[in-house]
């Protein structure tokens, strides 16, 4: 059974609890190969943190993680479990190529928030077929919307290879965006972020960051979705319809993940290259269930896991006896402590933070 | 029925006297001796100085509101909670009951309100389930079973140890969880509000097995909030209030309404004071309806009637006769198969997943028969789910929710439907079950509807809220709403409808007039008796 614990204590200080448990287990890994663990944070918050570009390609990843958090978060909270943003934002990434082609050499103020429409409709349309499925049919969307990352990525290498790419380039990519089409790299105003990937969409970042709260907790849709996820029943007794929620919550959360394309081949290739997702559409998984599905706890952890991304390749660059798979270990850690067992140390707590049974019976 | 039997020898020679005037601890013949117990949870005290004496081999009821402390003490005996002081006796010992399993081994069985059966294993699986004696599972099941006979002859406990849980009857069910305390080797049996999930008559067999565990010499401490029952099948009975414990009775030399004024702490009217109807127009017009159930089984067969405006019609039946896919066609939230149901004369069209919402809109309010799983999303906060249903409504904002708006509403409703603890930000899991129930009559009621659609209105609701839902429904009929009630509980039927209809087998079978009704008779329709046998009876003018 769950225990119930304070407000403050559930959602502050168990993840960070979780969090410190992760890093600790990571620490025992970073010795093991003779190195010293408190070091090692060192140079993972220097490497996030301590200078421009490094700075710069936390906040890209941080980006990329908002986005994919927030799309599996908004779905969750109407009871749908999409796993399928790493697809649903490749298959975003050909809306944005192809107006962005056509257009090629347009200014980005008009480019951008075309690119963003025509990549939301590409992911929009992705996630809706598994919604329509499971709406209409009853095949899970967890099943479908794995299987649709499959599709996306057969779908997106044949698109790529054999449409996209021009002749005499080697690279499985397409063609390059004119740098005034591109959205703008903070590089171009703030020398501090020279050499490093983050561009105006961290911004939309943080402005998705306030939409999804607002949606979620202050319109009438948001309640809807909201009933939906925590009382299909009782959504059904409300007149609430299930079959048309599930579908257009799906499609919502495909726009939102296809926010990762806008800011990977609108932004920082300038081009759609074979695979440019990642992975982020995965993290955001568990970015999702780390900031329990609001918008604060995902802006935290998606730049936890910003952090560790980009100060971990440090650490595997610069530490030696440290490798890449070790730096992937220590964010497994982190995934493992704060979701699968993120309610391990809910009965403990529990006894140090005794909590008033509200009606005691 | 279940009669004061007097046990055999078990039964201890100062039975006659009341308990109270039984001396002296660590008395043998006590079963249970609880004394002085206190337990806090935060600043609430759930159980204050606690004293209560069970003997052995008698069925010993406790009553009490929602919230009085029945199930905290329960829970101390059963080891889920320790008590912060006060001393636990169990067959004059003197014990520290630390958790369920250490109640298990002095003997103690519970079986909770809600089954804890794994729906997909045989009854015999369910049985053994968490006391294997032998790593392989094939030794252990041999020999539950041989213990499962033996239990099945003495006690008169039939259930098939090969069933899968999930295709027996609710009545079996709670079989399996008796089978399951007394191959645990349980001889003092707590049951929590073991009726709440049967029908009649898997309550009437209920009591029958009670009867034979208590002339075998188990004790049993029965939780519940129907005095009816308690009258039928106790020897003793202890009345708690607010976390104390007001009074144990001999069941004999009490009476439903002494208990009911003790349970609340004031008279209460068992009976309901309403004047003679004044039906105008039809409001709510149902034709041959036909309703199937979620695996395509018809569940009403072609019903046909009708509702005024300023009359209650009370639709009597046994559990399971179509009444709950009835109310949920009516309302929009089930599919028709075929029939039609007018609303001042338009055909409402309920088909799609949001059929409710065209109802509501037409001016059918529905509280449905069960509100966790319906009527309320239980992680909400109070004045979410009072819009339930109601949140696209123009004075809740437009796009956006107006949340001070709909704050202040419900507000306002607790305060006129005396919903406690009065707190809008309050999650509803967190409120008793009366009180859930206020929240859902208040926005059905308050929405101003010209039906309203009651489903099993005081179920789970202790008394003192029954009283006031009661006047609640009257209210609204002599305002002139057209009111269809859907109750397993004869009595409510009874007392609050001015037309009763009995359903059968997805069959209205006959029409009844309250004030004349014979009780018999209705039972026999309930049970289909009658059913083409003769002509049911004729309603009043």
């Amino acid at each position: 059974m769950r225990a119930d614990l304070p407000r403050w204590v559930d959602i502050a200080l168990l993840p960070v609890l979780n969090v410190v448990l992760a890093f600790l287990i990571g620490g025992v890994i970073v010795m093991s190969v003779g190195q010293n663990p408190l070091q090692a944070v060192g140079v993972i918050l220097h490497g996030a943190f301590g200078y421009g570009s490094g700075f710069g390609y936390t906040l890209y990843y941080t980006t990329n993680f908002i986005f994919a958090g927030l799309a599996v978060s908004l779905a969750f909270h109407a009871g749908l479990f999409n796993i399928g943003v790493e697809g649903q934002a490749y298959v975003a990434g050909l809306g944005v190529v192809l107006i962005a082609l056509a257009m090629n050499g347009t200014h980005w103020l008009i480019m951008m928030p075309l690119m963003l429409v025509s990549g939301a409709l590409f992911g929009a349309g992705w996630a809706a077929i598994p919604g329509y499925l499971q709406a209409k049919r009853g095949s899970h969307v967890v099943i479908t919307t794995i299987l649709f990352n499959f599709i996306a990525t057969s779908l997106m290498s044949y698109v790529i290879t054999k449409l996209l790419k021009p002749e005499g380039v080697q690279s499985d990519e397409s063609a390059p965006l004119a740098d005034i089409t591109r959205v703008p790299q903070f590089g171009d105003f703030l020398p501090m972020f020279k050499n490093s990937p983050a561009n105006l969409t961290f911004l939309l970042a943080i402005a998705m960051l306030v939409a999804v709260y607002v949606l979620l907790w202050h319109t009438k849709f948001g309640y809807a979705i909201r009933t939906l996820g925590q009382n299909p029943t009782a959504a059904r007794y409300a007149g609430i319809s299930n079959e048309k929620m599930i579908i257009i919550v799906m499609a919502l959360s495909g726009a939102i993940a296809s926010l990762v394309a806008l800011n990977n081949v609108g932004g920082v290739q300038g081009r759609l290259i074979l695979n440019f997702v990642n992975g982020a559409g995965f993290v955001g998984v568990a970015v999702a269930f780390m900031g329990k599905g609001h918008p604060v706890g995902v802006a935290l952890s998606a730049l936890l896991f910003g952090t560790l991304y980009q100060g971990g390749q440090e650490l595997a660059f610069s530490m030696p006896g440290v490798t890449k798979d070790m730096i992937l270990t220590i964010q497994a850690l982190v995934i493992l402590f704060t979701g699968a067992m993120g309610d391990m140390l809910r009965t403990p707590l529990s006894r140090l933070f005794p909590k008033r049974p509200a009606g005691a019976s | 029925m279940t009669g004061v039997n007097p046990p055999p020898e078990q039964r201890p020679q100062g039975a006659a006297v009341s308990s109270a005037a039984v001396s002296s601890a660590a008395d043998s013949a006590l079963a249970i001796e609880l004394v002085n117990i206190n337990k806090h949870f935060g600043a609430v005290r759930a159980n204050r100085d606690i004293n209560l004496r069970i003997r052995r081999g008698t069925i010993h009821g406790i009553v009490g509101e929602n919230g009085a402390g029945k199930s905290t003490l329960m829970s101390i005996l059963y080891g889920f909670y320790t008590a912060d002081s006060g001393e636990i006796f169990v067959n004059g010992q003197l014990v520290h009951i630390t958790d369920s399993s250490h109640a298990l081994k002095l003997g103690i069985g519970m079986v909770h309100q809600h089954f804890m059966l794994v729906d997909n294993f045989s009854v015999l699986e369910n049985v053994v389930l968490g006391a294997e004696d032998s790593p392989l599972l094939g030794r252990t099941l041999s020999r539950a079973r041989a213990e499962l006979h033996r239990l099945e002859r003495e006690y008169g406990l039939e259930v098939d140890p090969d069933a899968i849980v999930e295709n027996i009857s609710v009545g079996q069910q709670q079989r399996v969880e008796i089978l399951k305390a007394l191959y645990r080797g349980a001889d003092i049996l707590i049951l929590d509000e073991p009726t709440g999930v049967l029908t009649p008559n898997e309550a009437d067999d209920l009591f029958r097995i009670l009867d034979v565990l208590r002339s075998q010499g188990k004790t049993i401490i029965l939780i519940t909030h129907k005095l009816r029952e308690i009258m039928a099948a106790t020897d003793a009975v202890s009345v708690m209030r607010q976390g104390a414990m007001v009074q144990t009775l001999e069941t004999k030399s009490t009476s439903p309404e002494q208990l009911a004024e003790l349970m609340v702490g004031r008279r209460v009217l068992l009976r309901v004071d309403k004047a003679p109807a004044n039906p105008g127009k039809v409001v709510l017009d149902v034709e041959n309806l036909v309703v199937t159930d979620d695996l395509k089984v018809p569940r009403v067969k072609g019903v046909s009637f009708s509702v005024r405006a300023g009359e209650i019609v009370g639709i009597a039946g046994v559990a399971g006769n179509g009444q709950s896919e009835l109310l949920e066609s009516i309302s929009g939230m089930r599919d028709q198969k075929s029939g039609t149901v007018r609303l001042n004369g338009t055909p409402l069209s309920l088909e799609g997943d949001d059929g409710a919402h065209r109802a509501r809109h037409a001016g059918l309010a529905h509280v449905p028969e069960d509100r966790l799983r319906m009527g309320l999303v239980p992680s909400f906060e109070e004045w979410e789910n009072s819009i339930l249903g109601y949140e696209d409504e123009p004075q809740y904002g437009r796009g956006f929710l107006d949340i001070e708006a709909a704050r202040k509403q419900a507000g306002a409703r607790m305060q006129a439907y005396d919903i406690r603890p009065p707190n809008v930000r309050l999650k509803t899991a967190n409120f008793s079950g009366g009180n859930q129930q206020k929240i859902v009559l208040a926005r059905e009621m308050e929405s101003d509807p010209d039906v309203l659609i009651v489903g099993q209105p005081t179920r789970g609701v202790d008394i003192g809220a029954i009283e006031f839902i009661h006047r609640q429904i009257i209210k609204m009929r002599d305002a002139g709403k057209a009111i269809l009630l859907v109750s397993v509980e004869l009595d409510e039927i009874r007392s609050l409808s001015d037309r009763i209809l009995v359903m059968f087998d997805g069959q209205i079978v006959g029409e009844a007039d309250p004030a004349t009704a014979d009780e018999g008779e209705l039972g026999l329709l309930m049970a289909g008796v009658s059913k083409g046998s003769g002509k049911p009876t004729e309603g009043a003018p």
